[in-house]
């Protein structure tokens, strides 16, 4: 299959890549490792006039942690992520969902930023994201700009980015000690999207009750969903299996799959409780140390 | 539409070509440097036939724009035979039956030899891991780990 014709650009800069976009507005599409942009414009289930790659501009591709942020560069690869030491002993989050996103070989092309800025509610990072409680920072013609990440997906493949503007970043705060997070995935075979996946971040107070916590939920409608209620519930309450049970219900409660393959509406439902449950509770015992 | 010039380290020879900016990087291989090693499969990004190594990890061939690997040093399978004598991998394959049609595996012999560069002792799961984007739907899974196995040896 071969995609319909498009002019590539290869800017060496974000402030060219800007004018690129600026110049060809809603007929540039942003190239970064284009493991979903080039099987759509394969499919033609897309199709730009220009793409804009961002491949070979310096200095996107980054994972450092500075003043209680940690800071991932949008070009930074898959396999980047996989292979850092600081993600795999800090962020395990991150650390869970990395080796669970497509192949090994996507993984090696397929960045951060690429997996943020599509759009697609079946990606694993946005949901990631919302139970990190992170924000996305995006260039654009007047400059920068910082969103936060539960008002960065609008619809299926729609976000808060315009077509002028190029994410650069994600920003994570540092989790302070006490804190814990997990990523579970149900899937039916390697390379497939999610049949239900469940992002927890918490943090547990003195006493080993929940301080705050942040749940995210992986192809559960439109867009990633953030279980803004299920969160809100576990504030304050120690983290027994009846709480997380219930906590996992009303997270399930705010998923809206659609039918396919993959599986019915109920099933799917059911499926984001159990991998609510799950998750939250590998976050609590990563939160106790245990 | 526009034309590119680019230029690639294809199995240590630089090769130049003028392609659109549509052409795949399986394409520029097989159809315009007439090598056919490489094979394509689901052209979907799903199976793995298509497999070359570019600047040391392997990768889709068929979801790579030629023009995207402008500057590149790729290796396919015509690539891993130095002087006359097989990679370790190949003769893995063959040694341990590590194949049965054939058509996964150049794809195959791309993956497991860019995972021996970094790897030198993978484990089973680890093998098992690092081919998960690459199918073989004769199902040989068993002897291309028995290969692989075999050529981590051979290379220690």
């Amino acid at each position: 299959m071969i995609p319909a014709a498009f002019d590539y650009h290869r800017p060496d800069s974000l402030d060219e890549a800007l004018k690129l976009l600026a110049l060809h507005g809603d007929e540039a599409k942003v190239l970064s490792g284009g493991m979903s942009l080039l099987p759509m414009l394969k499919l033609r289930l897309a199709s730009f006039a220009h793409l804009v790659d961002i491949g070979r501009i310096p200095g996107l591709d980054y994972i450092k942690e500075e003043k209680g942020t940690l800071r991932i560069g949008a070009m930074t690869r898959q396999a980047t992520l996989e292979r850092s030491d600081l993600i795999r002993t800090q962020y395990p989050i991150l650390a869970d969902a990395v080796p669970l996103i497509a192949d090994p070989l996507v993984r090696n092309r397929g960045t951060v930023g690429g997996n943020l800025a599509n759009g697609d509610p079946g990606n694993d990072q946005p949901a990631i994201m919302l139970a990190l409680g992170a924000t996305f920072v995006a260039r654009g013609p007047k400059g920068e700009r910082t969103i936060p990440a539960n008002q960065f997906y609008k619809g299926l493949y729609s976000t808060a980015l315009a077509p002028n503007e190029i994410l650069t970043e994600v920003r994570i705060p540092v989790p302070p000690p006490k804190s814990g997070g997990a990523y579970a995935k149900l899937k039916r075979k390697t390379g497939d999207f999610a049949v239900a996946a469940a992002a927890v971040q918490l943090i547990l107070n003195a006493k080993g009750a929940i301080e705050r916590a942040g749940i995210g939920l992986t192809n559960a409608g439109l867009t990633p969903v953030e279980a803004v209620d299920a969160a809100k519930y576990l504030a304050g309450k120690t983290p027994d299996e009846k709480t997380i049970a219930e906590a996992a219900k009303m997270a399930a409660a705010k998923s809206s799959p659609s039918a396919d393959r993959r599986g019915s509406v109920e099933y799917k439902r059911e499926m984001a409780r159990v991998m609510v449950t799950r998750a939250l509770r590998k976050a609590v015992q990563r939160a106790e140390g245990k | 539409m526009a034309m590119h010039k680019i230029s690639v380290t294809i199995n240590g020879a630089v090769r130049a070509a003028e392609v659109e900016s549509r052409l795949l990087l399986v394409h520029l291989i097989r159809e315009v440097f007439r090598m056919t090693g490489t094979h394509v499969g689901c052209d979907t990004s799903h199976c793995g036939a298509c497999t070359v190594v570019m600047d040391g990890d392997p990768v889709k061939s068929c979801t790579v724009l030629a023009v995207q690997a402008d500057g590149a040093k790729i290796t396919t399978v015509e690539g891993l035979e130095q002087g006359g004598k097989l990679h370790p991998v190949q003769e893995g394959f063959t040694e341990k039956h590590g194949l049965q049609c054939g058509f996964c595996t150049p794809g195959m012999l791309m993956t497991t030899s860019a995972l021996l560069e970094r790897n030198k002792n993978p484990s089973e799961q680890e093998i098992r891991q690092a081919i998960s984007g690459n199918l073989c739907r004769c199902t040989g899974y068993v002897n291309i780990v028995k290969a692989v196995q075999y050529a981590a040896e051979k290379m220690r």
